[in-house]
């Protein structure tokens, strides 16, 4: 039973793990599948905890915190839209440039309001999302195998979890079954086709990169107001490259994300589980090796096991009406 | 009700110091087959793309059925009736047809009740003009012909009732090409007014009612198309007299320069594109590939000029092995006598920011000639480049000038100037006039022939069939990286259009 237990105990950390990277790589989705590629989910995702954090602490509202997360998010958002949309830029330095700036400003702007060497205050218990327990989930905590997984696994998640899983199942049905999602895949593809068509290719980019922006805000609030208790200096600690990596494994579809993003915050869970405890047969494992599992798993699958990642056609690319 | 569909009132266009368009008049009357002829360059392109909002003009006024219209963008110009198929198709491969035709015209925005709104009209549509297509198949399953005629009905779905076709027959086959016009027909015979642009005076003869000729921005004349003939249009496009049919004598074959044999390429994909081909070329003979693009032949030319490595086979240059299979070295095998001008200039010919002196070396700038000790002769260069210049009339007689500054035409000339003043004993020549302009196409021939008559061995690969029929004195035909015949160059072009298409070949294969 005690083996039982510790499998709970994982996968339920797995869940915990997982979500914003969940909530990165749907981000990452909605604007790689428009052809804007955004190696700036990182930023976008620790420029929203240091907004949430900063503003929970100061109104004492984890709305107004998810909020300022979305804001500050989306804006970013757009300075990646309008440097790589507008003005054609390189998606990629573009990306890189907001990672760096926002890994330096929260850090000083921090230290500047609050004090406490980059941090945001502590937050009280109503400035944090709160857990949700299920129905009878107390009642039925004793009940073999049954009580564990409904009282432990699904139950007792923040409220920001079961958003990030049923958002899913939601951007698959906005990506193929919505007018937006048609022109938003056609976009990434061929640029052109929709030019022709009498749409217009700039706002419907913009478009995407909001989606983008707002999702990430959900990634950082995440982090700051539920993970945690307040902001703490490069929180994101990668997750925004995991999340990108997590993409491309997925091959830019939504369900298949979802999959990957678990597998990585498996692998996640496991190195915490596995930190001091000798493997049998292989001895101590570095914690470093599990924690660079996931670049290495995607790199050996990209390379043999699941075929080619092809990404949107005209990914990176700014469109230039061909002259 | 008037009976004209179009008319264009002095549209001016000016890109930068590019003057485009140059007050430019055109009347298109209802029901037409209206062609636009023109050399590369001489606006007719940019003209169709203010008339489908892709541009703004400078000045000038367009109307649609006597009404003046303002066409900002390609929204405008499907309301007011005007579709447009465009050269490069504009459409998303991993989608389905029905996807491709209705984006952009979808009617809600759950797209469940468009889709089966859309697959009602599209029968619909299939049924009026005879334009089957599968509404399930994906784009990058069809073969090009059936994806242009998705392009036709993504027009006729949103209800243009005046298409405009860019260059519509470059990727076709014959067959597909005879096709297209039937089918082209058919919408005129339904009322529909056409647009069809060109710089192959054989369509326009064959489909147009009146001809419109372009030549450098300007519109410089407009023909009833039966009171017209090959040879004016030629040379309204041109502005001088062109000859249009190479001259040339017998050839004298004499011994092989060049033997290939049971050669096969895989692509980068491991797709096998040439399948074990074997040929000979001799010294005093033009050999022509033909072939629809993408059956091989590229792959075909890359692997013999060392470029692309093969995957079996053998090739014999002047009696002697070439690796093709291992490490055949392009800059070895110019050494040795093979000369080659790529199919694509500007990525493998060229390198576009270098002056035309530069390129005029490039791959033979370890040559004695070019260098003083290990510095490079720029004075030599110079004079060589000078040289050429006078020899191949290349334009403007600029060796500082940027290449990329230089038109379709006269890039070729750079590029063919290099290969062929080296004196090769085989010279490899992928499509000799894509982009290159009426006059500039008989200089090349001419110069094409010369080398045959000198003793050289020539290969040419060439989607152009007129070209290649002109040109070779021996056709080879590729099909899906076969040979599926060889022809003398007297061949009709329906016998070769079913050999390109796969048709005959078949047949041959299995007897």
């Amino acid at each position: 039973m005690e083996f039982f237990d510790t499998i709970v105990a994982i996968l339920e950390s797995t869940i915990r793990v997982s979500v914003p990277l969940i909530f990165a790589a749907l981000a990452g989705l909605f604007t790689e599948r428009a052809g804007v590629f955004d190696i700036g989910l990182e930023g976008k995702m620790l420029g929203a905890a240091f907004a949430a954090g900063a503003v929970a602490a100061v109104t004492g509202s984890v709305l107004m915190g998810l909020l300022a997360a979305i804001l500050i998010s989306v804006l970013l958002s757009l300075v990646h839209g309008y440097a790589s949309i507008t003005q054609r830029g390189s998606q990629i330095v573009s990306g890189v440039a907001i990672n760096f700036i926002v890994a330096g400003s929260t850090v000083i702007l921090g230290e500047a309001w609050f004090r406490q060497g980059g941090r945001t205050p502590a937050l009280d218990a109503d400035a944090r999302f709160q857990t949700v327990t299920f129905p009878f989930a107390d009642a039925v905590k004793d009940v073999p195998i049954f009580g564990p997984i409904y009282s432990n696994l699904l139950s007792g998640h923040f409220i920001l979890t079961y958003v990030a899983f049923l958002l899913v199942p939601f951007s698959w049905w906005v990506l193929y079954r919505t007018r937006f999602g048609l022109r938003l895949r056609a976009v990434g593809e061929n640029p052109g086709a929709v030019d022709t068509a009498g749409i217009s290719v700039i706002w419907l980019r913009y478009r995407a990169v909001i989606c983008c922006g707002i999702l990430c805000g959900f990634a950082g609030a995440y982090l700051s107001l539920a993970m945690s208790a307040g902001f703490v200096k490069g929180m994101t600690a990668g997750k925004g490259y995991i999340a990108l990596a997590a993409l491309i494994f997925a091959k830019w579809r939504p369900v298949n994300i979802m999959m990957a993003c678990l597998l990585f915050g498996f692998l996640d869970a496991l190195a915490i589980r596995l930190q001091g405890n000798p493997l049998p047969f292989i001895g101590q494992v570095p914690v470093q090796l599990m924690q660079a599992l996931p670049y290495i798993l995607t790199v050996i699958l990209l390379a043999g096991f699941i075929g080619k990642a092809v990404p949107p056609k005209a990914g990176g690319v700014p469109y230039v009406k061909e002259r | 009700m008037s009976d004209i569909a179009i008319e264009l009132r002095g549209i001016d266009k000016s890109f930068g110091l590019v003057h485009a368009n140059k007050n430019i008049n055109l009347t298109v009357r209802k029901g037409t087959i209206h062609g636009i002829i023109g050399e590369n360059g001489a606006g007719k392109s940019t003209l169709m793309s203010i008339l489908y909002g892709f541009y703004q003009a400078d000045s000038g006024d367009i109307l649609v059925g006597g009404n003046r219209v303002t066409i900002k963008d390609p929204n405008a110009a499907i309301s007011s009736g005007i579709g447009m198929v465009h050269q490069h198709f504009m459409l998303v491969e991993n989608f389905t047809v029905l996807e491709n035709v209705m984006l952009g015209a979808e009617d809600s925005q759950i797209l469940n009740t468009s889709i089966s709104k859309a697959r009602v009209e599209l029968k619909r549509l299939e049924k009026e003009y005879a334009l089957e297509v599968n509404p399930d198949a994906l784009i990058e399953e069809l073969p090009v012909g059936l994806q242009q005629r998705v392009e036709i009905l993504k027009a006729l779905y949103r209800k243009a009732d005046i298409l405009i076709l860019d260059e519509p027959t470059g990727v076709l086959t014959p067959p597909e090409a005879d096709h297209l016009f039937r089918i082209l027909g058919q919408l005129k015979d339904q009322g529909k007014t056409i647009i069809f642009i060109t710089h192959k005076l054989r369509e326009i003869m064959a489909i147009t009612d009146e001809v419109s000729v372009m030549r450098r921005g300007e519109m410089v004349a407009t023909r009833k198309t039966k009171d017209t003939s090959v040879e004016e249009l030629a040379e309204l496009m041109v502005g001088r007299r062109v000859l249009l049919r190479v001259d040339k004598g017998e050839a004298n074959p004499g011994a092989v320069k060049l033997a290939v044999e049971n050669l096969t390429v895989r692509d980068s994909r491991g797709v096998t594109m040439v399948d074990n081909v074997s040929f000979t070329l001799r010294a005093g003979e033009i050999v022509g590939i033909a072939g629809v693009a993408g059956n091989g032949q590229s792959e075909l030319l890359e692997a013999i000029s060392g470029i692309r490595r093969a995957v079996s086979g053998t090739v014999l240059l002047n009696g002697k092995p070439i690796d093709v299979t291992g490490h055949a070295d392009p800059g070895d095998l110019r050494n040795r006598g093979l000369a080659h001008v790529p199919e694509d200039r500007h990525h493998v010919g060229l390198v576009l920011k270098f002056d035309e002196a530069e390129n005029g070396i490039l791959g033979y700038h370890n040559d004695k000639r070019y260098l003083n000790g290990v510095f490079l002769d720029t004075k030599a260069i110079q004079a060589d480049a000078e040289e050429k210049i006078r020899k191949y009339d290349i334009r403007p007689p600029n060796p500082r000038l940027k290449t990329a500054n230089f038109s379709g035409g006269n890039q070729q000339k750079i590029v063919l100037a290099r290969e062929m003043e080296r004196g090769p004993d085989v010279l490899i020549i992928g499509q000799p006039t894509r982009g290159v302009d009426v006059g500039a196409i008989e200089f090349i021939h001419k110069r094409i022939i010369e080398m045959r008559d000198q003793g050289k061995a020539v290969l040419l690969v060439s989607v152009e069939l007129d070209e290649i029929r002109a040109l070779s004195d021996r056709i080879i035909v590729m099909f899906a990286g076969r040979v599926v015949g060889e022809r003398e160059p007297d061949a009709t072009e329906g016998e070769l259009g079913l050999l390109m298409a796969g048709v005959e070949g078949r047949k041959e294969a299995a007897e």
